[in-house]
Order: C-alpha cells, then structure tokens, then sequence
C-alpha cells in the first residue's frame, strides 16, 4: 500500500488546489502541506526498502505481469525521497515568489500534478505506464511554463513543446515494438523474456528508439536544444523544480529501461551512450561559458552534468554505476539550490543579465557564501557533495583505462569552475553598475529558508560522503543483479 | 496486410517530417500529429494483425468467444489517442498564442528568449 | 452574437439529444464500446455548439460552473473511485459493486460501483478541459507582460 501514496498524495493535492484556487492563501499553505506530506511518504517508502527490499504492488489486484505493477527497489525509493526534498524546497521558495494571478491560473495544482508524474515514472514497473506518467509530467510542464504568460515564455514554450513531443513519439514506437517482439509490457517480465535475444534487429531498434526518447528527455547531446531555450523562462519556482526533476527522470528511466530490459554490453548501444555522453558534458559546458545570463548558464550546466551521469552508465562497471547514481542525488539538490539562488539574486539586483547585475558580495555576504556552496560542489571541488560524484566517476574511468572519458570528464570540471567564477566575480564581487544602492529589498525568509537547507544538505552529503556513498552502492548491486526486483514483481518462482 | 500497414506508417512519417522541415510552426504541429498516427500503426501492426472475433464477452457467458482479438494494442493505441488528444489540443492552442504574441509563425523568427549575440 | 437563426434554433434542438447520447454511451462503457472519454467527447461537442451559437459569456453562464472547476471535480471523482477500492479490498483501483452480487440466479441488482463512479470523473475531466480550452482559444487575447528583466524591483 506504501507504494501508492507517493502517487496519490500530489494527485490529490492537484485536485484539490485546482478546485480551492480562489482562496489564494490557502492553497499556498496546502501546496506546502501537501509536498511536506509526499516527502513523509518518501520516508516511510524508503525506511520499508531498506529493511524489506524491493518491494512491488498491483494495481487494481490484476497479477503481475498483466495488470499495471508499482514496484521499489532502492533507487525507486531514494529517487522518490528526494523529489519530496525539492517539492518542500520549492514549494515554501513559491510561497513569495508566485504571484496571485499565477495561482489563479493553477501553479500550483500544476506543481503536484508534476510531482504525481516524477513520482509514478520512478515507481512504475510497467514500460506503458511509463508513458503515461512521462505525459503527465509533460502535460504539466507545459502547464507550468506558459502560467504567468509572458511573449518570453510563449517563445520557450514552443520550442520545448515541439521538441518534447517528437521524443514522446519515439518513445511510444518503441514501446510498441517492445511489445511485438516480447508480448509483454511489464518490465520485469521484459527482462527475463529479451534474455539472449539482445542482438536482434528488432530489439535493436527498440533499445534505439528507447535511448533516443530517454536521450532527449535528459537532455542528451545531439537531442538538448528544447532545454536552455525553455528554461530561463518561467517564474524561478517552476524553473527549479524543471532543472532538478525533468532531465533526472530521463536519467533515471535510462538507467531502469539499460539494465532491466537491455544489455548494455551490446555495442552499438554501449557506444552510443559513451559518445553521447561525452558529447553532452563537452557541448554543455562550452554552451555555459559562452552564455551572458544566470539561469541560462545554469541551464547549459544541467546538460553538461546529464553528460556524467550517462557516462557513468555508459562505462557500465559497477563502480562507474555506483558514481552515475551517486551523481543523481547530489545533483537534484544542488542544481535547484543554484536556480534557487539565481532567483533571490535577481530579486535583490533587479536583472538576471550578469552585465546588469553585481555587489551581491559586499550587501548580501550571507547569500554569497549560499552560493559558494552548490557552485563549488556543481564544480567538483573537495570536501563537497559533487567532488565525490565526480571522483567515482573519474575513478571508474580510470580502473576502465578509458582515457578520453577522464581527460572529458576533468576538463569539463575545470571549465565549470571557469563558469561558476564567472557568475561570482559578475553577480556578487563587482560593484552594481547602477551603483551600491541599487541592491535592494532583504530575501525573504520562504526564499532563504530552502536554499540555507538545501545547502546544508549539500554539505552534509559532502561530509558524511561514507554513508551515501554504501546507500548508492547498494542500490547499484540491486540495479545490477535484478532478481530480487523480478521476484518481488513477479513473485518466486 | 502488415507489408501495407509498414509502407504507410513509413509514408506517414515520410509526410510528417516534410511537414515539419517547412520551419513553420502550425505545420510543424500538423507534421507531428502525422508522426502520432504513425506511431499508434506501429502498435496496431506490433500487435498482429488476425482476423478476429471482437474481443467482448456475450451476454451470459463468462469468457469471450474463441478466437477473440487481442484487446491489448488497442487499449494502448486508445490511450495514446487520449493523450494525443491532450497534448496537441494544448500545442494548438500555444501555437495560436505564440502567433498572438510573437507577431509570427516562422519559427527562425522566434528569437524573444534567445536573442541573437549581436543585435 | 452574430451566428445564424438556423445554428441557433438548430443548438437548442441538438443539445439535449447529444447530451442524452452521452450520458447512454458513458452507462453503457463498463461492458460495451464507449466509456468516460467518448462520453465526454460527445457532450462536449454540445458546450462547443453552444458556444459557437450563442457566444462564450452565454456558455460560460449556461455551464454555471468554471471549466476548470469542472475538470477538478471530475478529477476528485475519479480519484475517490479509485480510493473507494483501497478502503474496501486495500488497493487502489480495485472494483467496488456494493449493489450487485453473485449469486444462485447469476449477477443481481445494480451494477453501480467504483467503475462508474471513475468513468464519470473522466466524463467529467473531458467535459472541463475540452471547454477551458475552446473558452481560452476563442476569449485569447495577450496579457500585459510581466515586468521583465531590469525592471523587476520589489
């Protein structure tokens, strides 16, 4: 029964919010409530699989693998605890900064109805169900993006839209093959049924179709462009919650559908993934460098990191693994925090434009010191969250001999650096071009309260690395010897 | 029968990609509606094509008669008509509205939220 | 309003028999072609006769309820169906048939349930945001902008 909440709750929260949005108050404070209550649920999710392991439900009493399975395994579970830290996050850092019309117009309702969409993509295990939690997550999204309606977001929108939909398409022919060649959709049952017929046309084709609609929802080179002409655009709430959820349950459903359902030892996939990889954290960061504006260096940033995190996959050992997983956590809470800051610093400084911004430093030290935070651990530097991402990653790498993989993944690093800098020497350490005064207002308390959190979180991961890193690592033996998320699925045979 | 099915999915997606190469955007949204169509012929062919019996259960029996259709790809194709449905009501309905605001339907012209370097 | 005497008196006539279609395809759905959706479909066509004939102020007074409203209800309904199965049999989604039981005679008494009850929630969701969508397209017009960037203070 556990399984169903993480569903449940944002769904019916967006039920209520929608029909209650008169009384703007009120929903503000549900909107909180109830993703203070997804994140108890993510709790409770994950305290049952550590002590139980993968533990699977079926909807509407209908036996695996016929009817719709809920299913967690470890990561299932952490993925689901963490949306619930950034739906908290986000949803108190809205309380300032959505506006009354907004919330006319069902931000928040639209919030939740996003978080029911990550929620049912993680705990899914079914490849059809899949689907529909991606469309409504994409429904959602697209909801998200226009609220507040301005020529800007009506550009972006267009271009994440279009782009969104070929993926969507591509993903749903795959699915249909999928079933042709297996008769199944469950993905356990999958699994067990594409067992020595990796190699075949058919199967090739799918994986292909698969890897290109996972691809351009994480923001995969060749498939990136919808995101940083998308996500600049809407109010900073929605632009968080985008950067740590949507390119991540791409990256999830890689990592789920490559294990579970494919081999990744079949090489054309193998190298695809290694080359887009690479391509990714490459292209994206040169983007970053070449960009003038906050959140559209941040933006570029999402797809250089996505770029790692495949690599991990793509290298496909268990160390590398354990690093592309251990990536996705700090990640989620880093890159909203940094979106997050990008907001309040707009506030204080009025633009978003590093040429029209600046003397963060000398009139807000604590948020610049907040700052530091997420930047340096985005950047890899020890002792924080992301230094150990990347050490996993790069050390995979080198016990693989892989060399362009680690010359890749350090450079990338040292021109995050470069990019993070640039964002601090623009927007905190020279003075305001308009002079020290227009550095206006205080943050608001919804507003610093989660980026001091976040931050604290991100610090707590850096420094007590040992256990996050033995959670990541068994989560990455249940991702590689799948039997037990089979037999809770499927039941023992 | 598949070999017709296979050569007009290919012809759909052939249609719809031309489509949505012209750089305008309601004939982008057009293109992709093609592609969707192509994508629900995908499963209806992935899930045989048979000459059937319609997969109901007559009144007063408790299972379906012999040689029943499998109901399965068509309660796919279904939900994925619903959900094209959604999703292209919403693309139309932005497309108008980009149109509105942006004061154009070439997308190379559609540059508010990524203007160009030098301008 | 400047449609034609013949849509409008036409609209008058047609609505309550598309109305009357839909609500016999959304009953008939559990066991038979048809369901929530195509009900849904159906009688939105009707809001969409009438807006067309008689404006979008008129639909909008002749629904009573928001759109949007709508859409919420239906989509609570919906999920109460499918919480009404966690209540009775501990998962969501399950069947409920309080009204109609097996027995010696075969199934007797209402085949009313949790299955209607969802199905009806989708009638409803459909009906809601199929309107939302024609109300905003034929009522579109821009917004002022949100101050944009470099003019934001607060």
């Amino acid at each position: 029964m556990i399984l169903v909440w993480p569903v449940i709750i944002p769904l019916a929260a967006a039920t209520l919010l929608l029909l209650l949005r008169k009384w703007d108050g009120l929903v503000r404070w549900g909107s909180v409530a109830f993703a203070v209550a997804l994140l108890f649920a993510g709790v409770v999710l994950l305290d049952t699989v550590l002590r139980d392991g993968p533990v699977a439900a079926q909807l509407g009493g209908w036996a695996a693998p016929f009817g719709i399975t809920l299913v967690a395994d470890l990561l299932s579970a952490a993925m689901v605890l963490i949306t619930g830290i950034v739906a908290v996050a986000v949803t108190i850092y809205g309380l300032t900064e959505i506006d009354r019309t907004e919330g006319w117009h069902g931000h928040h309702a639209l919030v939740h109805a996003l978080l029911a969409g990550v929620c049912g993509a993680f705990l899914t295990g079914d490849i059809f169900n899949l689907y529909v939690w991606f469309e409504v997550m994409l429904i959602a999204s697209f909801g998200l993006l226009v609220v507040g309606g301005t020529k800007k977001q009506a550009d972006g929108a267009v271009k994440y839209v279009g782009l969104n939909l070929i993926a969507t398409l591509a993903f749903l022919s795959g699915v249909g093959l999928l079933y042709g060649i297996a008769g199944t959709l469950n993905m356990a049952d999958l699994g067990l049924r594409l067992e020595g017929r990796q190699e075949e046309t058919a199967v090739l084709v799918s994986a292909v179709l698969l890897l290109f609609a996972f691809g351009a929802k994480a923001a995969m080179f060749p498939v990136f462009f919808w995101l940083p002409a998308s996500y600049h655009t809407p109010s900073v709430t929605t632009s968080a919650l985008f950067s740590a959820l949507l390119t991540k349950v791409g990256v999830y459903a890689l990592i789920r559908v490559f294990t579970l359902i494919y081999d990744l030892d079949v090489p054309l996939i193998q190298s695809i993934l290694l080359y887009g990889a690479i391509l990714t954290m490459v292209v994206g960061v040169l983007g970053a460098a070449a960009q003038n504006h906050f959140r559209r260096i941040l933006s570029f940033h999402i797809i250089s990191q996505i770029g790692y995190m495949v690599l991990g996959l793509a290298l496909a050992t268990p160390a590398a693994m354990l690093g592309a997983i251990f990536y996705l956590f700090h990640h989620i809470i880093v890159k909203a925090n940094l979106f997050l800051i990008a907001g309040a610093a707009r506030r204080m400084t009025g633009s978003e434009e590093l040429k029209l911004t600046g003397g963060l430093y000398a009139a807000r030290p604590l948020l610049a010191v907040l700052f530091l935070i997420p930047a340096f651990s985005l950047a890899g530097i020890p002792p924080l969250s992301g230094f150990w991402a990347k050490f996993l990653i790069v050390d995979a790498g080198l016990q693989l001999r892989d060399w362009l993989s680690v010359i890749a993944a350090l450079g990338v690093g040292l021109l995050t650096i470069y990019s993070m800098s640039k964002i601090w020497l623009e927007v905190f350490w020279k003075p305001h071009p308009d002079g020290p005064d227009a550095v206006m207002g205080k943050v608001p308390l919804p507003m610093l309260l989660p980026i001091i959190a976040l931050a604290i979180l991100t610090l707590v991961i850096g420094l007590a690395a040992g256990i996050f890193v033995d959670a990541a690592l068994v989560a990455t033996e249940q991702i590689l010897n799948p039997e037990a998320y089979i037999e809770a699925v499927l039941g023992a045979n | 029968m598949e070999t017709v099915l296979a050569m007009l999915t290919g012809l759909l997606v052939a249609a719809g990609a031309y489509l949505m190469l012209s750089g305008n955007l309601v004939r982008y949204i057009l293109g992709l509606a093609l592609l969707s169509n192509a994508a629900n012929l995908v499963i209806f062919g992935a899930g045989r094509l048979t000459k059937a019996n319609p997969p109901l259960i007559p009144e007063g029996m408790k299972e379906p008669l012999e040689g029943a259709a499998n109901a399965l790809p068509q309660a796919l194709i279904l939900t994925a008509i619903v959900i094209g449905f959604g999703l292209f009501c919403f693309a139309l309905a932005l497309a108008y509205r980009a149109y509105y605001a942006l004061g154009t339907a070439r997308m190379d012209s559609m540059r508010i939220a990524e203007p160009r370097e030098d301008s | 309003m400047n449609s034609s005497l013949i849509l409008r008196t036409g609209t008058r006539a047609l609505v309550p028999v598309f109305l009357l279609v839909a609500i016999l395809v959304l009953l008939r759905g559990h066991n038979e072609p048809g369901g929530g959706f195509i009900g849904g479909l159906l009688a939105a066509i009707c809001v969409a006769l009438y807006e067309k004939a008689f404006g979008v102020d008129e639909a909008r007074r002749w629904l009573r309820l928001p759109p949007m409203t709508i859409a919420g209800i239906g989509l609570a309904a919906a999920l109460l169906g499918g919480l009404w199965g966690v209540v009775e049999h501990g998962m969501f989604l399950t069947g409920v048939w309080p009204l109609y039981e097996y027995g010696p005679d075969g199934w007797t008494g209402w085949p009313v349930g949790s299955v209607l009850l969802f199905d009806t929630g989708v009638f409803l969701v459909v009906v809601g945001v199929v309107a939302a969508i024609l109300f905003a397209l034929e009522e579109a017009g821009i917004p002022e902008d949100r101050p944009e960037d470099g003019e934001e203070h607060s």
